[in-house]
């Protein structure tokens, strides 16, 4: 039976803003993925232990408290030192459109901002993320 | 409206219906199947007084300032004095603060309100590892009485109120402000403002939590016990479902679990010994106003008339003040789009015209580049000048509770009340409102009705202009505010100052009085007062509190 890919979906940082990681957690688990969610106040290190634990093929992270431009670079870098980069990190929240690309050179594969359907993030999970 | 008259009416309605509607209806279908609210509340085509048949005007509706209070909680409401504009705000340092609200004052605001940035609302310091890229990012960095002096500087603390959105730090917030409010000359009988101090919705929905829930109750009654006897123009806790609502709850759930936050909390007071006459005139509330116009009125209405009823008869209180829901109002942050952002400017006036047909003491509304980053000053006096037009313009002020009456107004407030009232009776059956919170009631309610109303959106069976409905080629790219790094290394700065300058033994000696009282049953609040004079850190004082009474973490239910 083919492995099912595993998704973590995370909060890192202070912002308890969680209506769309648990939207997109629900949604991704309805399109037939396997989904951890990590709940709030994930420090980077705690966000990169789960996601080696449960052994993810990519994490999405949720941030709308405009450390993006620390937190995700921060996740990229652990994943690097442990190894663990072939685990893709997308994302979402409030991420202004500028600092798009700069996240992308960084490492992020995608980011999905307000008025994002959950149809299209399951497509993209389905066609950019493969079962290890 | 006798019997005879309702049955009339009914059977004339039944022959409208066949001969009338019916005929018009085969050449011309509705344009929905379905029509109902953005709480998915449905809704019909026509309310007449069948509807409302059962309403008693003496009983039901009544007068303004008189109990039910359907009508509002001030016999004169807005004749007398207009609505508090109140717009929420902070951003950056103190001092990036302190000009805005100076700015806001000058510009016809007439009260405060406090935005703080995560680490505070957290109980974090600004040089907290946590703290890395957060830093006066949404909202103002308030570390220690110092910045809340910069904060309040040349803002004369006995001319004008206070709203502080502050929920597990409230109480040194509060002895914060008290303390600023000396240095000013002004004593703590004579401030005026409210704290948040909701710590109940923070588990279910606004998320700023730090304690388990039992203990962060303590601190609150604790907060409740002071201010009665010391504080008493203060307003203890903004019993709040704004959060509920932007957490996706329906308008019905919002007023339910607002309501049933309530009842935890003149529980918990009488438990401590208080009695509810003393304490509760001071509990306020703090709804949402969301897009559906005719929605939010009859819930801000069927809010006054169900705690009312709460108050008399459940809880048997006998001061008509402890009867009274007086609340602050926000336009709904969660209704407000990123694409084509200038149709915010519309979707708040709509939205703050709701809460005032609803009678609201207080209104905060939201600026157009909500959903990008904390207000631009431009955008900020849009917002403000959206109430000043309600105000000034439309002439909605000049007459008290205008809507009562309709048909439609008082059937949808009585339903509002019927299906608000199946849930606190669901909460009652569970076992009150923090065992619903421990089992995870109210969350499981709101993720539900956040993940169906995306659904529908999706199906477009709701639309949202703009976003799924009347989309624009090109992004609409507009202004927006950017917090400059500076502000956090500044503020680390400020902060390790303040701890070089300050008494540090004297501040041991209060943080040790505090864990004593903590560990104990004493009121916190002295010990919080002392520290704080000494300039102890708010992060200094939260891990005080952590020690003695843990942690909470987030169960991660979705």
């Amino acid at each position: 039976m083919e492995r099912k890919v595993r998704i973590l979906i995370a909060k890192p940082g202070l912002d308890g803003h969680d209506r769309g990681a648990k939207v997109v957690a629900r949604a991704l688990r309805d399109g037939g993925f396997e989904v951890v969610y990590t709940g709030l106040h994930q420090i980077p290190e705690q966000i990169v232990t789960a996601a080696i634990q449960e052994d993810v093929d990519a994490i999405g992270m949720s941030v709308l408290s405009g450390a993006h431009r620390h937190l995700f670079p921060r996740v990229l870098e652990l994943l690097r030192q442990h190894q663990a980069q072939d685990i893709k990190v997308f994302g979402g929240g409030i991420i202004p459109e500028e600092d798009i690309p700069w996240l992308k050179t960084q490492g992020v594969q995608a980011l999905f901002t307000p008025g994002t359907s959950t149809e299209d993030i399951i497509t993209w999970v389905k066609e950019n993320i493969k079962a290890k | 409206m006798d019997r005879d008259e309702l049955h009339r009416i009914a059977e004339e309605k039944e022959d409208w219906r066949k001969n009338c509607l019916q005929r018009f209806l085969k050449q011309n279908p509705e344009r929905l199947d379905r029509f109902s609210t953005v709480s998915d509340m449905e809704i019909g085509a026509l309310y007449t007084p069948e509807e409302v048949g059962q309403l008693d005007y003496l009983r039901d509706i009544g007068f303004p300032g008189q109990y039910p209070y359907t009508r509002g909680v001030q016999a004169s409401m807005y004749r007398g004095r207009l609505w508090t504009m109140r717009m929420f705000s902070g951003f950056g340092s103190a001092e990036d603060t302190n000009r805005r609200y100076k700015y806001l004052l000058s510009q016809g605001q007439t009260g405060l309100s406090v935005a703080f940035h995560y680490p505070t609302l957290m109980g974090y310091d600004s040089d907290s590892p946590r703290a890395q890229g957060e830093v006066g990012q949404c909202g103002v960095a308030i570390d220690t009485l110092k910045d809340m002096e910069i904060l309040f500087d040349g803002i004369p603390l006995d001319q004008v109120t206070t709203s502080m959105t502050i929920n597990p730090p409230a109480a040194i917030l509060l002895a914060m402000y008290i303390a600023v409010a000396e240095k000013q000359g002004v004593s703590k009988k004579e401030i005026g403002g409210t704290i948040q101090n909701d710590m109940l919705k923070e588990f279910t929905a606004q998320k700023t939590f730090m304690l388990p829930p039992r203990p962060s109750l303590r601190l609150i009654v604790d907060t409740v016990e002071y201010c009665t006897k010391e504080v008493p123009r203060w307003n203890t806790i903004s019993i709040s479902g704004y959060h509920i609502r932007e957490a996706g709850s329906t308008a019905v759930q919002e007023l339910a679990f607002t309501l049933a936050d309530g009842i935890g909390y003149v529980q918990a007071c009488l438990e401590r010994g208080l009695m509810v006459d003393d304490f509760s005139p001071r509990f306020s509330f703090f709804f949402n106003s969301h897009i559906d116009f005719f929605e939010e009125i009859a819930k801000f209405r069927a809010a006054r008339r169900l705690w009312a009823k709460i108050m008399r008869d459940r809880f048997q209180a006998r001061n008509p003040k402890s009867w009274m829901l007086r609340f602050h109002t926000q336009t709904a942050g969660c209704s407000l789009t990123a694409q084509q952002p200038y149709n915010n400017v519309v979707r708040t006036a709509f939205e703050a015209l709701a809460a005032v047909l609803g009678g609201t003491q207080s209104l905060h509304t939201n600026s157009l580049d909500e959903v990008y980053a904390v207000p631009t000053e431009k955008a900020a006096t849009i917002a403000l000048r959206t109430q000043q037009i309600i105000a000034e313009e439309t002439g909605v002020a000049h007459t008290i509770d205008p809507l009562a009456g309709s048909y439609f107004i008082e059937s949808l407030t009585n339903k509002m009340e019927e299906e608000a009232l199946k849930y606190i009776t669901k909460i009652d059956e569970l076992g009150g409102i923090i065992r619903a919170i421990e089992l995870g009631y109210p969350q499981q309610e709101i993720a539900n009705a956040a993940y169906a109303y995306q659904k529908d959106l999706e199906k477009k069976e709701k639309s949202v202009v703009g976003v799924n409905k009347y989309q624009a080629d090109e992004a609409q790219s507009i202004e927006y505010l950017k917090i400059n790094p500076e502000v956090e290394r500044r503020q680390v700065a400020r902060i390790q100052q303040v701890r070089r300058n300050r008494n540090n033994p004297r501040v041991r000696s209060s943080l040790d009085d505090l864990r004593k009282a903590a560990q104990g049953s004493e009121n916190l609040m002295d010990p919080i007062l002392a520290s704080v004079k000494e300039y102890a850190t708010l992060q200094e004082i939260c891990d005080v509190f952590r020690e003695v009474f843990g942690v909470y973490r987030d169960p991660g239910m979705f």
